[in-house]
């Protein structure tokens, strides 16, 4: 058995420079990404997406023509791999799961009172275990901001472990938000305190709030995945979603995560994009690399 | 499922590889042969000698470069003399524009700027693309502004031009060196005789093809080559009125000695061996990247680079740990290709001397880390290399290396590491890693370097004086400052 881990103080946790930061993120985005690396780069970047509906105005027929391409990206060109799961309301996961039968795309679920978590601890855990109960295989689950921005990091914590309790198989993914946490130091806290509560994914946003996903937030999130698992041995995983829409941005998200963790991140299990448009993008890019030539758009579902 | 070890690691060899990513190299225009750049024309040189220039990372020959000899230097300084009556008196809007123009066709024409420098020096593409040539154009974009505000500069003084100025540069940032050197003398009214290093002389004397597109008047600005011997012919010629020079402190020191008792103006950039110091509370991932920046930047051919690394001692094993780890992803090779982080040491010669200095911290018992790269067969390349357990006494610590080659020392108060950091002959640069604001300007005030960096490394601008203490020289360059050297007040 491994050691038990010692929690920090929350309080004390490493303080992030933003401008370091971000000039370390933009040079990722001087590497270049050509020929065989691209079309392979670009392969496990249409692996790792997480296609997503998460509107008011869904219906059982969206999300079945949603789960249909998820399985089916682009059957022109031979040997594509499918996308890592599409991500739903709990209300649309049983919807989703039948659609899916038979294929290897996991069913996520956002829960908690997504997007804003404002709602009741009761509210969440049924929330949580309805989803699951329907078949999702993950959670997408959004921290109480408010509490953390108040200094709460116990009710943070506590409430991410009680929600993996709830979650029994289904894989936790925990939403920070980033957007709406202000510095990079509070990006640096939540990872922790989620880290440590129990989460097998962190997750930048809801893709409801502007900023969502950028490539320093997700660094400063790689780096305490890196120290976590330093100190720990435990491998989390990394999403990014929201605002990542093209083929050359998901190259550069890869590349952070290939020099940042290694090459034992760089698959579905452990990557995701939350994302609804860059499936197409990317395709087009792997078409262009396959045929030499670019494709309209309309030669490329949109569902 | 996750691998349980004792002291998990982090593996960066993937099967995602990047595939080769070269610049290409056919848009340049290179002759085999190039002549010295004297009043405008280039011509043959009187010694009837030229010499090769190399390719480091090849070890292929480029081009031909013309040896100066006293008789060549004195044309070039005769006919900067002649240019000088002309050019200082000329209005100080005039001389802006060209300073501009100059700046402008920089800018233009920086893709070859940046292959020949590649080619030449062997500093990777991405940094001759991304910092060397955009930050010389900046510079005459700078001095350009200031060629007719030199009396604001001065206030209440009337600053008067020298004369001709006499400056040698070094091989590790040569265009950039030369626009350090060129934009200032040229926007205070001053004519030039400029001496790139032998092994780098291709953008100097593609600025003067440059320079002579511009249509600046013949004669202000002078390119002739060679090695020491040329320089030590501009350093003694009697009707020189100022010398620059950036370089070793050997060398500075001659030039010292060999000017004592004349009235010409100096300054000195010379060698340095920059402290890097890393406290506790510092953001640490970033600190890491400031260290890489620090001594693997243009692979440690840096006078100001952190070769020096101080880390307090209870975040050591984290900061080393990190370090191990940044330094696996950093890419050692044809400096050629768009991914490269190290590219080629600048000669034979400098990569014997980085050699040799790591046979001496062996022996003195340093404990020696480099990464697990491989490095290319032919050409000049060294491993980006750690010397751990370092102490003040080992040659390692005190002496220049000028290769990608960090020493690594700890200390427990922020009185040591003061201590440390200043007991050194050189005293050019040092950079500070905390989250408190006050350490910094505590740090800032007690350490002996001409720069202080804080929470970043290796930051240039135009704007910002940069000269050192001690045997790292004297004078000023760039910024306001820069423009004193080369005004009688």
């Amino acid at each position: 058995m491994s050691a038990p881990i010692i929690l920090p103080d929350f309080r004390n946790t490493p303080t992030i420079d933003q401008v370091g930061v971000e000039e370390r993120a933009a040079r990722f985005t001087t590497r270049s990404i050509k020929k065989s690396s691209k079309l392979q780069g670009l392969s496990m970047a249409l692996n790792m997406i997480d296609l997503t509906t998460l509107e008011g105005k869904d219906t059982e027929g969206k999300v079945k023509q949603m789960c249909y391409k998820a399985a089916h990206l682009h059957d022109v060109i031979p040997g594509l791999p499918t996308v890592a799961a599409v991500c739903v309301y709990p209300s649309m996961v049983k919807i989703a799961k039948d659609a899916l039968k038979g294929t290897n795309v996991k069913v996520a679920s956002v829960a908690t009172a997504f997007p804003s978590g404002q709602s009741s601890h009761e509210v969440k855990i049924t929330d949580t275990k309805f989803a699951v109960a329907n078949g999702a295989d993950e959670i997408d689950m959004v921290i109480s901001r408010g509490e953390f921005l108040s200094g709460n990091y116990n009710f943070v914590f506590d409430e991410i472990a009680s929600i993996k309790e709830a979650c029994g198989k289904a894989r936790l993914k925990v939403i920070f938000e980033t957007g709406e946490l202000s510095t990079l130091d509070n990006v640096r806290r939540a990872s922790e305190i989620a880290m440590y509560a129990g989460a097998d994914f962190i997750k930048t946003s809801t893709g409801k709030i502007s900023p969502a996903a950028t490539m320093p937030v997700t660094l400063v999130m790689l780096e305490a995945i890196r120290d976590y698992y330093y100190k720990t041995g435990r491998m989390v995983g990394m999403k990014p979603a929201g605002g990542i829409s093209t083929a050359k941005s998901a190259l550069h998200y890869l590349v952070m995560l290939r020099e940042t963790l290694g090459g034992a991140w760089l698959s579905n299990e452990w990557f995701r994009f939350g994302a609804s448009s860059l499936a197409n993008d990317v395709l087009m890019q792997i078409a262009k690399e396959t045929t030499g030539v670019y494709q309209s758009i309309d030669y490329f579902s949109k569902d | 499922m996750t691998k349980k070890t004792k002291q998990p690691t982090l593996d960066f060899k993937t099967d995602w590889a990047y595939a080769p990513a070269l610049e290409d190299t056919k848009h340049i225009n290179l002759k085999k042969q190039y002549d010295l750049f004297i009043d405008g024309k280039f011509v043959k040189p009187n010694s009837k000698k030229h010499f090769a220039t190399y390719n480091p990372a090849t070890e292929e020959k480029i081009a031909e470069i013309a040896e100066a000899n006293e008789k060549d230097v004195d044309k070039a300084v005769k006919a900067a003399r002649k240019a000088f009556d002309k050019w200082s008196k000329i209005s100080a809007k005039e001389r802006g524009k060209y300073i501009y123009r100059i700046a402008r066709l920089i800018q233009e024409r920086a893709r070859e700027f940046a292959v020949i420098e590649t080619m030449d020096g062997g500093k990777p593409i991405r940094e001759s693309r991304d910092i060397d040539i955009p930050l010389a154009a900046n510079h005459f974009f700078y001095y350009a502004g200031w060629a007719d505000k030199l009396e604001y500069a001065f206030p209440d003084r009337t600053p008067k031009s020298l004369g001709v100025a006499g400056q040698i540069i070094p091989w590790n940032f040569p265009l950039l060196m030369a626009a350090w050197k060129i934009a200032p003398a040229l926007a205070t009214g001053n004519t030039v005789v400029l001496k790139p290093a032998e092994t780098t002389s291709l953008t100097a004397l593609k600025l003067a093809d440059l320079i002579q597109d511009s249509g600046l008047p013949d004669g202000v600005v002078n390119i002739i080559t060679g090695a020491g011997h040329t320089g030590a012919a501009i350093v003694n010629h009697p009707d020189i009125n100022k010398i620059a020079f950036t370089g070793s402190t050997d060398v500075g020191k001659m030039i010292q000695k060999a000017i004592a008792g004349t009235d010409k103006k100096l300054t000195l950039e010379l060698g340095g061996k920059a402290a890097n110091i890393i406290f506790d509370d510092a953001p640490l991932d970033q600190a890491v990247e400031g260290i890489v920046n620090g001594i693997f930047f243009n692979q440690g051919h840096v006078c100001c680079a952190g070769s020096r690394l101080f880390v307090q001692e209870n975040v050591a094993d984290i900061v080393i740990r990190k370090l191990k780890d940044r330094m696996e992803t950093l890419v050692v090779g044809n400096p050629m290709d768009k991914n490269t982080d190290i590219g080629a040491i600048n000669s034979k010669e400098q990569l014997l001397k980085i050699n040799n200095y790591l046979k001496i911290g062996k022996a003195e018992g340093a404990d020696i880390y480099q990464s697990s790269c491989g490095i290319p067969s032919k050409g000049y390349f060294c491993k980006p290399t750690l010397f751990l357990n370092a102490s003040q006494s080992h040659r390692v610590v005190q002496e220049e290396i000028f290769g990608p080659v960090l020493t690594i020392q700890t200390f427990r108060t922020i009185e040591e590491v003061i201590e440390k950091a200043n007991n050194i002959p050189y005293g050019l640069s040092a950079g500070v890693w905390t989250d408190k604001g006050s350490k910094i300007f505590n740090l800032t005030s007690k350490l002996r370097a001409g720069v202080v960096w804080a929470n970043t490394y290796n930051k240039f601008d135009p704007t910002s004086p940069f000269g050192g203490y001690k045997e790292s020289g004297f004078g000023r360059e760039g910024g306001l400052h820069g423009l004193m050297p080369y005004v009688r007040l």
